[in-house]
């Protein structure tokens, strides 16, 4: 499959998305040099409509760019600054350029706007935030004295009470705000909090998808590669069910990928949304399990890049609800619609 | 390894209208069935529902309309499937001919085949067995023993055929067999045979019921003696029967009957719990229903990748063992989720009898069609392992 886009991000990750840059990266050096490629190509900006910045890309295209950075582990807010530009330009705020994230990312943290004499006045603590260390600015999901509300928030407007890391090594901080702001850096939104969840579980999960994809590959060839017993070990039919197994779940996870892809280009449903992501979460689970076991030891040692995938993997099933959580919201939809309403709610475009 | 692709499903605005006028059909035709026999999906024969559904031009609809097709799309054969089978509609009567028989004959048939046989099955009329296993070739299908031998005027088969559902009404059999040597290749010397059952049964082919452990009858052992088959009989080439069966085998494993078969069981547990169930049952049927989601996803992308032309082999063989697997799932999950003992006995509670159903139906889900591991060894070869 030839898809021009797709092929110049692959051979733009695998240039700079290498073992070092991960590792550097894990270890608190942000990669620039990367991010600045990634920018130049345009990919930031790749979920933003043409007014606002955007590049003219579909919502399937940019997720396509997501998926393949993160079937490089590239470690990089290429997610978070998708979100928080969608989010800015969806309220009608102006989307700056450099590293973007989003806050709150937890369901129990809230951050609250009230108004002053000459704009607004912003205060709270959200946790676990991608990258806050290293954003130009979060856009905010607040609450508001008229209901959710967006703000544009700088780096002098927070302190970083934690830095924190996520299992893959992304940071992952907690961020202290109270600070003023200007009128013109808060609008009203046109969603609440459900929705940007499940914004959130979308990226998500087609990133799994990309770190899945990443797995199955690496499994295959090490497997068509090690030779134990006098053969490959891919030539024994226990490993070869498993890999199988494994390349049910990619498929599965891609899938995921796409409902949450049309989700995000309409309406956000949350029974599409959570249930890709619930798919995807439980696929990445049985995936990593599956890879490793095909790897032996030294898919667990920090040498070999399976890690990469696996360490993504188990990070990203919990963030924006796992697989409880959303697969509740899926079951309560489904038994509001009753036996009558199942099939149509499954089948309905 | 080649990147897993699945292609995005064409959007198609015409299905989705379409799947409004099934659902009309549906409504009118299935309020006197019971969930039990829902439950039955498209194990369920009713000769006179699979008419009513060629009337509406729903058999055959991708087929050319000189052999009484339609001319549709394979996503609009896909919504009429999908919404049969979930509704649990009898169709079991054309499904195999529908699915894969018809197909063949459309691909390899000889003009003559095609117009004789194709408009019948479209209209409804018309049902098909698959001629494949044997006692001795289950998974392992090259090894078949059953052979027909060249003589004057057409061809003289000697064999046994087993676990031939529907072999006592079906009007047809693709009968699979030996016509030469295998000459160094396992998979070669074998052919394919259109067999009219109705001229076939007491002269020189004899049906023998096997029933399953429910205790139903939709397996056969087909004994065949000296059947005189007519030289027109042969379909395709001869000595091509691996190649035509093997291609046949990938429109019987992708679509929405190896995903569905369980439904039935989900729409009785979400009307036993309803809307006030607690939350480990919301997240239970919320995972199944996430599973079905995904699993449309895919099975629409192989539908639209057989309408381009192309061969998904490998998508077909994953999206049925993850089908499988959500069936098989489903029963061990909703027997989790309610108070109820399986019983099909008169005067069970529906749940009950839809559950006990599945429980004893379950195993075949991972059988029929190819084993789970024949699927999982497909899948292996496609990722280059094999």
């Amino acid at each position: 499959m030839s898809d021009p886009l797709a092929d110049s991000a692959e051979r733009l990750f695998a240039a700079h998305a290498g073992k070092d840059v991960i590792h550097a990266a894990e270890n608190g050096v942000f990669p620039q040099a990367l991010w600045d490629a990634v920018a130049r190509a345009g990919f930031t900006a790749a979920l933003l409509p043409e007014h606002a910045g955007g590049v003219g890309a579909t919502a399937a295209e940019a997720m396509a760019l997501l998926r393949i950075a993160a079937a490089h582990s590239a470690p990089i807010p290429l997610a978070e600054t998708m979100l928080a530009g969608w989010l800015l330009a969806e309220a009608g705020l102006p989307v700056p350029q450099g590293v973007l994230t989003v806050a709150p990312v937890r369901v129990s943290d809230v951050l609250t706007l009230r108004r002053t004499e000459d704009g607004w006045h912003l205060t709270g603590t959200a946790s676990r935030i991608p990258w806050a260390r290293d954003a130009a600015a979060v856009a905010v999901l607040a609450e508001g004295p008229d209901g959710p509300t967006v703000a544009l928030l700088r780096p002098d407007g927070f302190t970083l009470a934690r830095h924190g890391r996520n299992l893959a090594g992304e940071p992952r901080d907690t961020m202290a705000v109270d600070t003023a702001l200007a009128t013109d850096a808060v609008a009203p939104a046109t969603f609440g909090p459900t929705q940007l969840r499940a914004a959130g579980a979308a990226v998500r999960t087609v990133q799994i998808a990309g770190a899945l994809s990443r797995a199955l590959s690496l499994s295959v060839q090490y497997a068509q590669a090690r030779v134990q017993f006098g053969r490959a070990i891919g030539k024994f039919q226990a490993v070869q069910h498993n890999l199988a197994v494994l390349a049910g779940q990619a498929a599965a996870a891609l899938a995921a990928a796409d409902m949450a892809t049309d989700a995000l280009a309409g309406g956000l449903d949350p029974l599409r949304v959570g249930a890709a992501k619930a798919r995807a979460g439980e696929a990445a689970s049985i995936a990593a399990g599956l890879a490793h076991p095909a790897h032996g030891a030294i898919g667990f040692t920090q040498e070999y890049e399976l890690h990469f995938a696996t360490r993504r993997l188990w990070s990203w099933r919990d963030e924006f609800g796992n697989e409880a959580e959303w697969n509740g919201v899926v079951g309560r939809a489904v038994l509001a619609a009753g036996p009558d309403g199942l099939r149509p709610l499954l089948t309905a475009a | 390894m080649q990147a897993l692709t699945f292609a995005t499903p064409p959007a198609d605005a015409g299905a989705e209208a379409l799947r409004g006028e099934v659902r009309r059909f549906l409504d009118d035709e299935m309020p006197g069935r019971t969930p039990l026999q829902r439950a039955a999906s498209w194990s369920g024969s009713d000769p006179a529902f699979s008419r009513k559904m060629g009337e509406r031009g729903w058999i055959g609809m991708t087929w050319p309309k000189r052999y009484g097709g339609h001319e549709r799309s394979a996503l609009d054969r896909y919504v009429v499937l999908e919404e049969m089978l979930a509704a649990g509609a009898p169709v079991g009567h054309h499904w195999i001919a529908d699915r894969q028989s018809g197909p063949s004959i459309l691909r390899h048939g000889t003009e003559a085949q095609r117009q004789h046989i194709l408009p019948r099955i479209a209209a409804g009329a018309c049902s098909f067995c698959i001629g494949m296993s044997e006692p001795d070739s289950g998974s392992d299908l090259a090894a078949a023993r059953t052979r027909a031998q060249r003589v004057q005027g057409g061809w003289l088969v000697n064999g046994t055929k087993l676990w031939t559902s529907d072999a006592h009404h079906a009007d047809y059999m693709i009968l699979f067999c030996r016509t030469g040597a295998r000459e160094g290749d396992r998979h070669g010397g074998a052919s394919q045979f259109l067999v009219d059952m109705e001229q076939a049964r007491g002269n020189g082919l004899t049906v023998r019921p096997i029933l399953d452990m429910r205790g139903a009858h939709h397996f056969n052992e087909v004994v065949i003696e000296d059947l005189l088959l007519p030289e027109d009989a042969l379909l395709g080439r001869e000595g091509d029967g691996w190649a035509q069966v093997t291609a046949e085998l990938a429109f019987e494993r992708s679509s929405p009957d190896r995903f569905l078969s369980a439904f039935a069981l989900l729409t009785e547990a979400v009307r036993a719990l309803g809307p006030a169930a607690p939350e480990r049952a919301a997240v239970a049927i919320g995972r199944l229903a996430s599973h079905t989601l995904a699993l449309r996803r895919l099975s629409r992308s192989v539908a639209g990748m057989l309408q381009a032309g192309e061969d998904p082999a490998l998508q077909a063989a994953l999206v049925k063992d993850l089908g499988n697997t959500l069936e098989q799932d489903t029963v061990e999950t909703v027997r989790l989720l309610v108070d109820a003992e399986p019983s099909e006995e008169d005067g069970s509670a529906p749940l009950a009898a839809v559950l006990a159903h599945l429980v004893m139906t379950a195993p075949s889900f991972s059988l029929r069609g190819g084993t789970r591991e024949i699927l999982r060894g497909i899948i292996a070869r496609g990722l280059g392992l094999r």
